[in-house]
């Protein structure tokens, strides 16, 4: 389990890394944490001939919440995610996905953008991005662009990113409502794992209680994290009573088009999407009601 | 350009200078080039956590680094854990006071991961040690005597 | 073993709460793998390994290979057939033949047909990739059911069928007992393919000494006759093979047995003349390691009194070898020697089948087969007790031996030393806080969730004999599987003693050091204890079967025995008195009658190193002895009928777990879990407690999450330990141990065997309480491992979809 050969430049600026990319023929590929990229390579399932290492780049690192959005740069640690207070106050639900993400010493290194990049469909943080329909920032040499987060994952490990792009922000929109409460749940064969089913919900009630927005996501259940907005449309403007969840939640499992894997058959993760999704939509109403009370 | 690169590193509070090619692992360079074998590999793709190594301060796992990566950069393996006389540390010595392994083999990551979390939290529950470990599998022990060790360690240094 | 110690706690030493001494320098980071050797020259080996589950190898081009920069050698099977003897089975099979690479034909995904040596191990993956092999694919068998069947695809034409064992074995009036029964009952039990994956993988490192003409080897081995086996496969004398016992082995288990690794490398170390060394990557570990472990369907019939009272059972067990059977078919006939577990049934029948198949082979996985047969004893407990009404606590204890009817005989000519099997469950069941327990669960029911208590009562034979060699291979009349210790005392006075295999986490060097310091009344922390090298070792058969406590500390012993008795004798010389005037204390020896004749230990230790005069006519000088121990109870043949005594001493362990099942994802959280145990005397509390606290998370792994799965082309898809699920800290819960001693009146200090304790009995207590979680809503699980979705998967069918 040893990498084929590469070449390696570390360097400090985003231009540099467009420009490392671009002299690469489309061979290249960042590393910044390199917990998902790393063990490919070992097993050469991955061989990038040029790695183009981007953790000394400043301008990717830091989490900012400006315009509405919560801006997190690249390169951001997701152990620095997690333990940010700016996470915690301004998306609550980035923050409870990230408990779910790997172990302490993978988030040690592993970084938000090396995640959206790598577009695990397990993976926790494009299902929240997915989920909130966050927008992603990306670079080449003359010019950047945004993509939404439902346009950029393609499918398994596949994006929209060219070969000489470089993810450079991830930026989800932050709910101006008053009351926002998220919930996210996972089943996972050991804590820690990949998700066999991950579900992500954000919902904000008005004083009444009554439902005025919602998101639900749901991972691990396909090619990709699937934002589950059409089934949950049936939400809004209610109280969130549990029949009405359970309802959407069935909605939601019909959404989703899953596989089977050594982990779990297509029915199961259809089934346990269903269940998720009403546990996540239930902590999602029980933490806005603790916010509205407060 | 894949040819071997000149590398500087502090390794358990000395500066080494080497040579590695871009491909070998963070561990391998400690292990192969440096001779520090207290370092292990369990499974080269990220689970196991026998490669524990400290890096700038936190656990990471050194199969998913290379050693160019860490080119200016300080680590601390297994070997650094003791004074420079030799005296164990206090954690050290509590694993094998709640004999806290059999073949040895995770120890060095299991004391890494517990080194980490006692530096950044004086009062560990046992939840916490649990957690801390989690990303480091043992085949020997079942864990108990792990967490008991770490517990131990904790507690000496509160003086309790 | 010639007088006994007395038994019970006054011991200095032994059961006594003492540091171990393999730790220091594992928690230094100075353990010494085999990954950490390095020789000078020495060049490493990558492996090939075949995609298809079956398939002719047509042609094999090394050209590319060979040209890469860096590249030694390229071998292919023919190379190996050539140079080298084919690796020895348990059974007298010889239409099948094992060679470290495939040869013509590849009979697995994963077998080895290729391997690379170059300078290093990248430059060696480097050029596999570049090895060009032209496959034709075969048909090929996955199933073990359609293995058994005439007419499927043989793994191994030569031999005709793919049955490479089958008998049945009746022991007693089997029908007799069924007529006479109230109740009948059966039902199948599956356990899973999984097996004991150490964090450190097989390796190996051989030089060919050209000036001595001995191959020396460093590997990470825990294997009986190592050294034997590699020196016939290689075509060596014994003596030109040289082991070294002194590496730390990083967990083992009973599979560290890379034979086909060192065949292999010592066949390249001979070969290019220069150091090989072949350190496996899990990868190549988990697919072509050959290091699997059982696969088996028991079909059980129980035959039961309306009082819950066994009288008899059927077992038949189909088990699984996968490619190239090795000593795993054995594994079926360990159990043989604890087949009614710790119940007096009187009769039983048993029918053992092995099968081969195209998947990875198996290997002795700890326990030796026995934990899967007691998940079959004890699910037949649970299903009486449920068919009856009647509480599964109470069904044990109806059914055990009684602690006065020791020795035992059951059925199948196997007695049982001693035992205390309802101390031990009353024990468990005090700690587990019975009652409390019960309101807990029933309060998680209450909840919604599903709860379960499991309860396993489960025998651990100890001592490892080869008693199943001779039973399963007609052409085997082996009947010793002895173990040696070496001491001496230097001229300073300080012990060494010398032990011949490696150790892999059981702390032999604790152990021995500790039962010596207790015979000779010396600080165990004195002791120096050295793993000689094969070709200094005295015969050994290696820590297997649960047997070092018993067999290396019973060497020990009587090692140390013959120390004392010779400063016996010296002392004895010179105040001219008889030896029982004598009193021995700390080394010292006086006369009782006349306080002022004393001798130290350094004054004994010196005359018998240098003071020949002083010495009793006749005798050795120096002070050293050897003990080379037979099994106790060994040295007979089985029956013709099949009956055998196979193991000598039977350790007892009871398990109660509390589970909950969140029934959205059939997800098992255990929330708490005790054990009673009972190893007869505890010689290093410690170590007894870890080995169990351990082989219960290995067993938990069994249950829950471990299974190398393949799919229906023979591919296997848990080849990463992203995959083969390991429990981690979060997995495993708290578990609480309470030691109970029963001594063994076959050992010197009554102790018995622990290797393997936990592992015997978790799989089968997590199967109970999962069952009794799943009670309620009178459904059953009896395939292991129950991974969440297969237990969802039986609630859904139960429910209908859920919302
Ligand atoms: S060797 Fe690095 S995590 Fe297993
Ligand atoms: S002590 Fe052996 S793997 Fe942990």
């Amino acid at each position: 389990m040893k990498a084929a050969p590469f070449d390696y430049v570390r360097v400090t600026t985003v231009a540099e890394v467009c420009r490392a990319l671009d002299g690469a023929g489309g061979e290249g590929k960042i590393i910044a944490g390199g917990q998902t990229l790393v063990p490919m390579m070992a097993m050469r399932l991955a061989r990038p001939t040029l790695l183009v290492d981007i953790n000394d780049v400043s301008e990717l690192q830091g989490i900012a919440a400006t315009g509405g959005a919560l801006k997190v740069k690249a390169c951001t640690r997701q152990a620095a995610a997690l333990a940010s207070p700016l996470v915690a106050a301004t998306l609550p639900l980035l923050a409870r996905a990230m408990r779910w993400v790997g172990h302490g010493q993978t988030r040690n290194r592993g970084t938000v953008g090396g995640s959206i990049a790598h577009a695990d469909p397990s993976a926790e943080i494009p299902l929240v991005a997915v989920t909130l329909g966050a927008t992603i920032e990306a670079r080449r040499s003359a010019s950047a662009r945004l993509i939404e987060a439902d346009a950029f994952f393609e499918g398994p490990m596949m994006t929209a990113l060219a070969a000489d792009e470089c993810l450079t922000e991830v930026r989800f929109p932050v709910w101006p409502e008053a009351h926002v409460g998220s919930g996210f749940e996972e089943v996972s064969a050991r804590r820690g794992d990949f998700a066999i089913v991950a579900a992500a919900a954000q919902v904000a009630l008005a004083p009444d209680g009554r439902c005025t927005r919602v998101a639900v996501g749901i991972g691990g259940a396909g090619g990709r994290a699937v934002n589950c907005a059409p089934a949950a449309g049936s939400l809004f403007g209610t109280r969130l009573d549990d029949a009405t969840i359970d309802a959407a939640a069935g909605r939601i499992a019909a959404l989703i088009e899953p596989q089977d894997d050594i982990h779990a058959t297509a029915d199961y993760r259809r089934r346990a999407a269903a269940a998720l999704a009403a546990r996540a939509l239930r902590s999602a109403r029980a933490d806005a009601a603790t916010k509205a009370a407060a | 350009m894949t040819d071997r690169r000149d590398i500087r590193l502090t390794i358990n509070g000395r500066v080494h200078a080497a040579c590695a090619a871009p491909r070998m692992t963070l561990v391998d360079f400690i292990r192969d080039e440096l001779g520090l074998t207290g370092t292990h590999i369990g499974c080269e793709h990220g689970v196991c956590g026998a490669c524990s190594v400290i890096f700038d301060g936190k656990p990471i796992r050194s199969c998913l680094m290379f050693a160019v990566q860490a080119d200016g950069h300080a680590i601390t393996t297994v070997e650094g854990l003791e004074g420079a006389d030799g005296t164990l540390s206090p954690l050290q010595d509590s694993f094998w006071e709640a004999h806290a392994m059999q073949c040895g083999y995770c120890t060095p990551g299991m004391l890494i991961a517990a080194h980490a979390l006692l530096a950044e939290n004086l009062d560990p529950t046992e939840d916490d040690i649990r957690e801390a470990i989690s990303g480091n599998l043992c085949r020997c022990t079942g864990y108990q005597q792990i967490v008991e060790a770490v517990v131990h360690a904790a507690r000496r240094r509160k003086g309790g | 073993m010639d007088g006994h110690a007395p038994h019970g706690s006054n011991y200095r030493y032994v059961a006594r709460k003492r540091r171990t001494k393999e730790d220091k320098r594992f928690i230094t980071g100075r353990g010494r793998y085999v990954a950490d050797v390095s020789v000078p020259g020495m060049k490493h080996v990558a492996v090939i390994a075949s995609p298809h589950a079956a398939a002719r190898i047509a042609a094999i081009r090394t050209a590319k290979a060979l040209a890469v920069p860096g590249v030694v050698a390229v071998v292919t099977g023919a190379d190996i057939v050539a140079a080298t003897n084919p690796m020895q089975h348990g059974l007298d099979i010889p239409g099948v033949r094992w060679y470290a690479l495939a040869v013509d034909r590849a009979r697995y995904a994963g077998e080895w047909v290729a391997a690379v040596v170059a300078d290093s191990r990248y430059v060696a993956e480097d050029a596999a990739e570049l090895i060009e092999v032209d496959y034709e694919p075969l048909p090929f068998v996955i199933d073990p059911e359609a293995a058994f069947q005439p007419g499927s695809p043989p793994v191994h034409p030569d031999h005709k069928s793919n049955v490479l064992f089958q008998r049945r074995f009746v022991y007693g009036d089997v029908d007799g007992d069924f007529r006479r029964a109230d109740h009948t009952l059966s039902f199948r039990v599956r356990w899973g393919r999984s097996s004991t994956v150490p964090i450190e993988t097989f390796g190996v490192l051989a030089r060919w000494d050209e000036g001595r003409d001995v191959l020396d080897v460093w590997a990470s081995i825990q294997m009986p006759k190592f050294h034997d086996q590699l020196a016939g496969c290689l075509r060596l004398g014994g003596n030109n093979v040289r082991v070294h016992y002194d590496v730390d082995v990083g967990g083992s288990y009973g599979t560290k047995r890379g034979i086909a690794h060192s065949v292999l490398v010592g066949f390249l170390a001979r070969k290019l003349r220069t150091p090989v060394r072949f350190i496996e990557d899990r990868l190549e570990y988990m697919a072509g390691g050959g290091a699997h472990g059982p696969d088996r369907i028991f079909d059980m019939e129980v035959a039961f009194n309306r009082d819950g009272r066994v009288l008899s059972h059927r077992m038949r067990a189909l088990d699984d070898v996968g490619c190239y059977p090795g000593r795993s078919p054995l594994q079926l006939g360990k159990p043989i020697g604890a087949i009614v577990g710790p119940y007096k049934i009187g009769s039983c029948a048993y029918e053992a089948i092995s099968v081969t198949t195209n998947k990875t082979s198996q290997v002795a996985v700890r326990g030796f087969g026995q934990a899967p047969t007691n998940v079959a004893i004890e699910t037949a407990m649970d299903r009486v007790a449920g068919f009856l009404g009647i509480d599964r606590l109470e069904v044990r204890r109806r059914n055990f031996i009684a602690k006065g009817e020791f020795p035992y005989l059951i059925p199948s000519g196997t007695t049982y030393d001693s035992g205390d099997y309802p101390t031990v469950l009353d024990k468990t069941v005090a700690l587990s806080r019975w009652p409390e327990l019960l309101a807990k669960r029933d309060a998680l029911r209450a909840e919604g969730r599903l709860a379960g208590i499991g309860i396993a009562t489960c025998l651990e034979p100890s001592g490892g004999n080869s008693a199943f060699e001779p039973l399963f291979n007609p052409l085997n009349d082996t009947t010793t599987w002895m173990e040696s210790c070496q001491i001496k005392i230097d001229l300073g006075g300080t012990i060494t003693a010398i032990i011949a295999t490696s150790t892999s986490g059981q702390g032999h060097e604790t152990l021995v050091a500790t039962v010596i310091g207790e015979e000779l009344e010396r600080d165990p922390d004195t002791i120096r204890v050295v793993h000689s090298d094969s070709l200094g070792a005295f015969p050994s058969n290696s820590p297997v079967g649960s047997r070092m406590a018993i067999m290396l500390g019973g060497a020990a012993s009587g090692a140390a025995r013959q120390i004392r008795a010779s400063l016996t004798r010296i002392a004895a010389h010179n105040f001219n008195v008889p030896e029982d005037r004598l009193e021995y204390e700390s080394g010292a020896i006086t006369n009782r009658n006349n306080t002022a004749q004393k001798l130290a230990w350094d004054d004994l230790v010196r005359i018998a190193h240098r003071k020949y005069h002083l010495m009793p006519p006749g005798s050795e000088p120096g002070l050293q002895a050897t003990y080379c121990w037979e099994v106790p109870t060994g040295g007979k043949m089985p029956t013709p009928d099949g009956r055998v005594q196979m193991y000598p001493c039977f350790s007892f362990e009871a398990h109660v777990p509390l589970v909950a099942i969140d029934p959205a994802s059939g997800k098992v959280d255990i929330l708490a879990y005790f054990v009673g145990h009972d190893c007869g005397t505890v010689i290093s509390p410690d170590i007894v407690r870890g080995i169990t606290c351990g082989g219960i998370a290995h067993g938990i792994g069994a249950a829950l999450y471990e299974k190398f799965e393949y799919d229906a082309n023979g591919q296997l898809l848990a080849g990463t330990f992203a995959d083969y699920l390991m429990p981690s800290a979060h997995e495993v819960p708290a578990i609480a141990v309470t030691e109970h001693c029963t001594p063994s009146p076959h050992t010197p200090m009554g102790q018995k065997g622990s290797g393997e304790a936990g592992y015997l009995g978790a799989p089968a207590a997590i199967a109970s309480a999962v069952n009794d979680a799943l009670a309620p809503l009178g459904l059953a699980i009896t395939t292991l491992p129950m991974r969440l979705k297969d237990i969802e998967a039986l609630l859904a069918a139960k429910s209908g979809p859920k919302p």
